[in-house]
């Protein structure tokens, strides 16, 4: 098992000196993702974060092959190069093993990319899929995506004096993802490397797609404080809102409990975009954000405990 | 050896493909395309070829599929038409910038509204300002064969573009003609293998494709684009040279058909410049002189040849196949430049026809020559062939 300072001290294909805000977490998602491959890594990216502050050109962060080409697309552009390396690969002009990788925002993932994601995971492409969630359209100053959560402020669907924010609840992406009958689909956080590390392991190793969805806290656009966004994936997780878990050949696993689950609250407070739910009027959106988070963390321990095959 | 076959014009273009027999082909059926895919399909099945396949849900992943094989260093083909291509436009539109050399055959289709399955150009003509190399063909032979031709031109290392091959929806696609098919070992030969410089899967040399460009970037990759469009002319009838050693048959820009000493002539796209050629040959032996120019390279487009060609003929009528709303037809607008430079020049006229599959006839091309030869026309009016009244 590999310790932490293992994971980020390895040295990966993402260099320092690209353009993320402080206090954003993505890069080390994409460091603990590419530390866990034991292969050259090939890597598709949606247009987002990650893709604009990593390239700008003449410049770019990537010292591994990397392509992106448009913001729908990095799924289907990932069953191409796979496609292609089959290809050369059985007709003799290369002959070593590569792990392919697309990243994608929510933007690119849940909503525009959906229908191209759909269709790599059920063709079967051996690639992995990966989503940094920051639930939203983060780059472009916080407009509403599937991935925004119930009663967020965002400036598509504001809060106002007849709105509390977002009315509706989030896509639940990795079961969807399951539901492609895919060997391998996790959720995972920032501030637990070990376990989204272990899961970009499971990812890589396994035999067609893996999709893994791991919450990525916007400094910028969630609005708190940029040293504290280790801080609120930990409360995501330690609130039971963003739980830890996978979907192995079907079978659900948590791999974190929280004993003692933390009210909402704790992961709302300190954040600007939920600022307008603590007024009283606001009062019941609270009330049944906490009633979701526990009726959806329940049925997860339900299809944990009954085995049966999603 | 060559052998001829009675084949549509979609089967064709596959022949080209079986020939080419590229490292991968990413196929979504679309009327009047789908006999491309379904044959090549029917190759693979049958390891005829060793083409691996990616049969996606949609044309916008298809084109992004085979962006990802061609970024990786595959050779990859992919074919569409109409609404297929316009769903895949946003992707189509990115190639050029990535200089990634895909060949896509087009079966020309109209674009909804309403909806159309038969022939016009309006999906191409849509396309036409985005970098993307276009050559149109009249028959189902030259269609294979500009499959060939494009081939080595997209991948040549002075272009580096991407090229569409344009046959007629159902007239040309769904029309079985005898195609000669060049042997196979000298068809190989000519088109070699995608040695690309650069590729994802050199890992040893990782590369970074597809940044973003600002302001201060932006303007000058573009400008480079220009740069390998503009070497295309040139290696097009280089290419085409070698390409008549296998073929025996001529590769220029467009076809002049009778046209030296016409006293008008007509310039029009694939399939119907055969209908027009008869009409020529039918109105010769009547003792009218008159001729045809037939466009094969239309991106780019050989404006200095084409005035060349036209400058002495008193007067030039242009049969666009597509309308562009609120402008000039798009040929019509082409031809309309290539003559701005000369002193004196030909009387224009600009006709559109057969929009969504409407048929034309000799009669009707006819009728335009004489309208032509009358003297009757206005560069500033577009006309209608077969418009119910």
């Amino acid at each position: 098992m590999a310790t932490l300072q293992e994971i980020m001290s390895k040295p990966v294909g993402l260099a320092p000196g690209h353009r993320m805000c402080a206090g954003c977490g993505i890069g080390s998602i994409v460091r603990a993702i590419l530390a866990a491959s034991d292969k050259p890594v090939i890597i598709a990216n949606a247009t987002g974060c990650l893709e604009v502050v990593t390239t700008i050109y003449p410049y770019s962060a990537w010292k591994v092959p990397w392509i992106h080409v448009t913001f729908e697309n990095a799924a289907a552009v990932a069953s191409g190069i796979e496609t292609a390396y089959k290809s050369l690969r059985k007709r003799g002009k290369i002959d070593k093993d590569v792990n392919i990788l697309a990243f994608g925002g929510d933007g690119g993932t849940y909503d525009i990319g959906f229908q191209a994601l759909s269709g790599a995971l059920e063709r079967g492409h051996n690639f992995m899929y990966v989503v940094y969630d920051n639930e939203g359209y983060m780059n472009t100053g916080n407009q509403r995506s599937a991935a925004t959560p119930y009663g967020a402020n965002t400036t598509t669907v504001p809060a106002g004096s007849k709105s509390f924010g977002k009315p509706q609840w989030r896509k639940n992406i990795v079961e969807i993802a399951a539901a492609h009958r895919i060997p391998y689909a996790a959720q995972a956080t920032n501030h637990n490397i070990i376990d989204l590390y272990n899961k970009a392991k499971k990812g890589f190793e396994a035999d067609g797609p893996a999709f893994l969805a791991v919450l990525q806290p916007c400094t910028t656009n969630w609005r708190f404080d940029p040293a504290a966004t280790m801080a609120y994936s930990k409360l995501a997780v330690e609130t039971n809102f963003w739980p830890l878990y996978e979907i192995e050949k079907g079978k659900v696993h948590i791999n974190h409990k929280p004993k003692n689950r933390k009210p909402i609250e704790e992961f709302l407070k300190g954040q600007g975009r939920f600022k307008h739910l603590f007024k009283d009027e606001n009062k019941h959106v609270i009330e049944k954000m906490q009633m979701m988070v526990d009726k959806e963390w329940e049925r997860l321990l339900k299809l944990e405990e009954s085995g049966i095959e999603l | 050896m060559s052998t001829w076959k009675p084949l549509s014009g979609t089967q064709a273009v596959a022949e080209a493909m079986r020939q080419i027999n590229p490292d991968v082909v990413v196929a979504y059926p679309i009327t009047p395309q789908t006999p491309i895919v379904e044959f090549f399909a029917q190759y693979v099945a049958n390891g005829i070829v060793d083409t691996e396949t990616i049969p996606v849900e949609s044309e916008h992943s298809a084109m992004s599929a085979t962006v990802g094989a061609a970024a990786a260093g595959a050779r990859v083909m992919c074919a569409t038409a109409s609404q297929g291509l316009a769903l895949m436009w946003e992707v189509v539109a990115a190639v050029p910038g990535l200089r990634l050399p895909i060949v896509m055959p087009v079966v020309n289709r109209a674009l909804s509204a309403p909806i159309n399955i038969h022939c016009d150009h309006s999906d191409t003509m849509g396309a036409t300002t985005i970098g993307w190399i276009q050559i149109f063909s009249e028959n189902g032979q030259e269609a294979y064969e500009n499959m060939l031709l494009a081939i080595r031109l997209a991948e040549h290392p002075d272009i580096l573009l991407p090229a569409m091959v344009m046959q007629d929806g159902f007239i040309t696609g769904h029309s079985v003609e005898n195609v000669e098919i060049f042997d196979d070992d000298k068809v190989k030969a000519f088109v070699g293998e995608r040695n690309p410089d650069r590729y994802l899967l050199d890992t040893e040399h990782p590369y970074t494709i597809g940044p973003l460009a600002l302001p201060d970037y932006y303007f000058e990759i573009k400008r480079q684009q220009e740069e390998a469009m503009r070497q295309v002319k040139k290696i097009y009838l280089e290419t085409g040279k070698e390409l008549s050693k296998i073929t025996g048959k001529e590769y220029p820009y467009f076809e002049s058909y009778k046209l030296d000493d016409a006293d008008a002539a007509i310039v029009v796209l694939s399939s119907t410049a055969g209908t027009a050629k008869d009409t020529v040959d039918k109105m010769r032996a009547e003792g009218k002189k008159v001729g045809l120019l037939k466009p094969k390279l239309f991106r780019p487009f050989p404006y200095k040849e084409v005035r060349t060609a036209l400058k002495d003929i008193p007067v030039v009528g242009v049969l666009d196949r597509s309308m562009a709303f609120g402008a000039y037809a798009p040929v019509y607008a082409e031809i309309k430049n290539a003559l701005f430079e000369l002193d004196k020049r030909p009387k224009l006229q600009s006709y559109v026809f057969g929009l969504g599959g409407k048929d034309i006839f000799k009669s009707d091309i006819e009728k335009a020559f004489n309208e032509l030869l009358s003297g009757e026309v206005n560069s500033e009016e577009e006309r209608y062939i077969g418009l119910r009244g």
